[in-house]
């Protein structure tokens, strides 16, 4: 189970949790499900796209993941966010429709750029993951402080002449960069999946931001690696045991807060929300 | 003309069927879609479809009816959204958020299942991108019935839930149980996403969905003639649409043809940007009647109030 290619899922699979779990951690914070679901299901058209023309997927998939972020953060300053996210999707996913028409891919191809095959990493997939996601946990962590208080306290941030707007930006391309690297590996449905769950399930157990973004981290690592063992194990697709174990963590999470706040109930004490985000406003 | 239309496009029966399920879904999206744009629900419009995708696929999987496993999905998810949470407008980006993973671990799941069960279907591409032009015409009544329900699940609610849209602080002192409003509305848009994935694809559907209803709203300033004008819109782009991927059949030497959504979205992506532009936007102040949005919700107080007066 830890020998030949399952030596590189283990790698590449603690990798992507890592950033995930990083990413994902600002991806709830800021409210950004959205366009964390839109980016890597439509880059996932440019990877159709590249392969028709006879390119490397990862060229298709950073061009695609790059310009749905510049998209949904220029044209969702003016405007609704939310509607402009959906139909730079249905955009991406129209051309890969039609890229999908002109060319002769098998099925299984498909499925496994959709849902991943992380139990088929093949050693030279590695490096450019290792990078890429080097080059996003480095981004999130200078641009910490102000996706803090941008999300966080919007006033402070503003007092102190941050453009929320140009934070939002760099936000969108760093999930892009994340995005890029993850989906030829683990599919463009598992690595939304992975920064949704564990940063919730984590914001549940911590009002810290620090503790939860560790936490997050940690679920995410867990819930993969149970994921690839349960897969090899029964030889079902990565996607299906991390969308169960993520969202089983998360409801953990709502189960530790409800037990906490009935422990509350009955010793009243002040409330600690540290962590009560402002509702994310990117325009 | 000729390049316009090629010759049999009418005489072609999917093509009668693609034309009637198109212009269904489109109309049914555009109603829906215009409340889902203004309640900023566009994320649970889109992952209601991806939800409904994966009963698709179970459905496909153990032989039952696929419409019962769409629009079952769909509502099922609706179902757990709202209890995860929707009433609240922060916690409903996450409570979207986990119903969509699971959703698609088990579509994940099931899509595996299909295509180990058979290699040759084509399930994954046609659950996903679906064909507007393969639709069995048999599903016809069953999406009429569907879309009149809920047309007038939504006429019955109407008020409250405009109302709610606009101002859920007015809507409760009102009296108005926005939390039953929502559901109603969540199961309505579950339904129309579910009947519309199954016809055209869980990819127009989306677009269907948002596109029309975003330009329109760009463009009217009363609710009323926003939904006359995505219906229209929506209408149009579709057949239109249907029209150029008939044609696209004979403009690549390949004949491969190019995909019916391919073409409505681009139409709907140039409607959209072009309801940007600020002479497009004069015009459609001109021509069309100007009541702001905003108002509209004291003037649905406004009425309420004179008919208690009475």
């Amino acid at each position: 189970m830890f020998t030949g290619f399952m030596a590189n899922a283990w790698l590449v699979g603690t990798i992507v949790a890592v950033v995930a779990g990083v990413v994902g951690f600002f991806v709830v914070l800021r409210g950004a499900a959205f366009p964390a679901h839109a980016i890597p299901n439509g880059a996932f058209a440019g990877a159709a796209g590249a392969n028709l023309m006879g390119l490397s997927p990862l060229l298709g998939l950073g061009v695609f993941s790059l310009g749905a972020a510049l998209g949904i953060g220029a044209l969702g300053r003016r405007g609704r966010s939310d509607a402009v996210t959906a139909l730079a999707l249905v955009t991406m996913l129209a051309l890969g429709a039609a890229f999908l028409s002109q060319s002769t891919e098998y099925e299984p191809q498909i499925f496994s750029l959709l849902f991943g095959e992380i139990l088929g990493v093949s050693t030279s997939q590695i490096i450019p993951v290792a990078v890429l996601g080097l080059v996003s946990v480095l981004a999130i962590g200078l641009l910490y402080r102000r996706l803090m208080l941008t999300s966080l306290a919007p006033e402070i941030a503003a007092a102190r002449g941050i453009r929320p707007q140009v934070v939002e930006l760099m936000f969108l391309v760093v999930l892009a960069c994340s995005t890029t690297m993850t989906v030829p590996v683990v599919g463009a449905f598992l690595i939304f999946t992975l920064m949704i769950g564990p940063p919730a399930a984590a914001r549940c157990f911590s009002d810290r931001p620090g503790t939860a973004l560790g936490g997050s981290v940690v679920i995410a690592l867990l819930t993969l690696w149970a994921a690839i063992a349960c897969s090899y194990q029964t030889n079902w697709p990565v996607g299906f045991y991390v969308g169960v174990f993520s969202a089983s963590w998360y409801g953990v999470g709502r189960a530790y807060l409800a037990w906490g706040h009935a422990r509350e109930a009955k010793a009243p004490s002040l409330p600690t929300e540290k962590l009560t985000a402002a509702p994310a406003s990117p325009r | 003309m000729r390049f316009l239309l090629e010759p049999g496009f009418f005489a072609s029966a999917p093509v009668r069927t693609a034309v009637i399920i198109g212009a269904l879904a489109a109309v049914i999206s555009a109603v829906v879609g215009v409340f889902t744009v203004v309640r900023g629900q566009s994320f649970a419009g889109h992952a209601l479809t991806d939800v409904a995708t994966a009963g698709g696929s179970g459905a496909f999987f153990t032989g039952i009816s696929p419409l019962v496993g769409f629009v079952g999905g769909g509502v099922l998810g609706a179902g757990a959204m709202d209890l995860i949470g929707v009433e609240r407008l922060r916690s409903r980006d996450v409570a979207t958020g986990i119903v969509l993973s699971v959703a698609t671990g088990f579509a994940a799941l099931f899509l595996f299942l299909d295509t180990s069960k058979s290699a040759t279907t084509g399930a994954t591409q046609q659950i996903l991108f679906g064909s507007i032009f393969t639709v069995n015409s048999s599903i016809v009544p069953y999406v009429v019935a569907m879309s009149v329900l809920t047309l007038i699940v939504l006429g019955v609610i109407y008020r409250p839930l405009l109302l709610s849209s606009l101002s859920s602080e007015l809507a409760s002192a009102r009296g108005i149980g926005i939390r039953r409003v929502g559901l109603l509305f969540m199961l309505a848009l579950a339904i129309a996403v579910g009947v519309s994935a199954i016809a055209i694809g869980s990819v127009l559907s989306t677009a269907l969905l948002i596109g029309p209803a975003a330009t329109s709203l760009r463009l009217t300033k009363n609710l009323r003639s926003a939904i006359g004008v995505a219906c229209a819109m929506g209408v149009a782009t579709t057949w239109l649409g249907i029209l150029l991927a008939y044609d696209s059949y004979y403009w690549i030497p390949s004949s491969q043809g190019l995909p019916v959504s391919f073409f409505i979205v681009a139409l709907i992506l140039l409607a959209y940007l072009a309801s940007g532009v600020p002479a497009v936007r004069r015009f459609a102040a001109r021509t069309g009647p100007d009541h702001r949005l905003s108002h509209l919700a004291s003037r649905v107080v406004g009425t309420r109030r004179s008919r208690a007066a009475n």
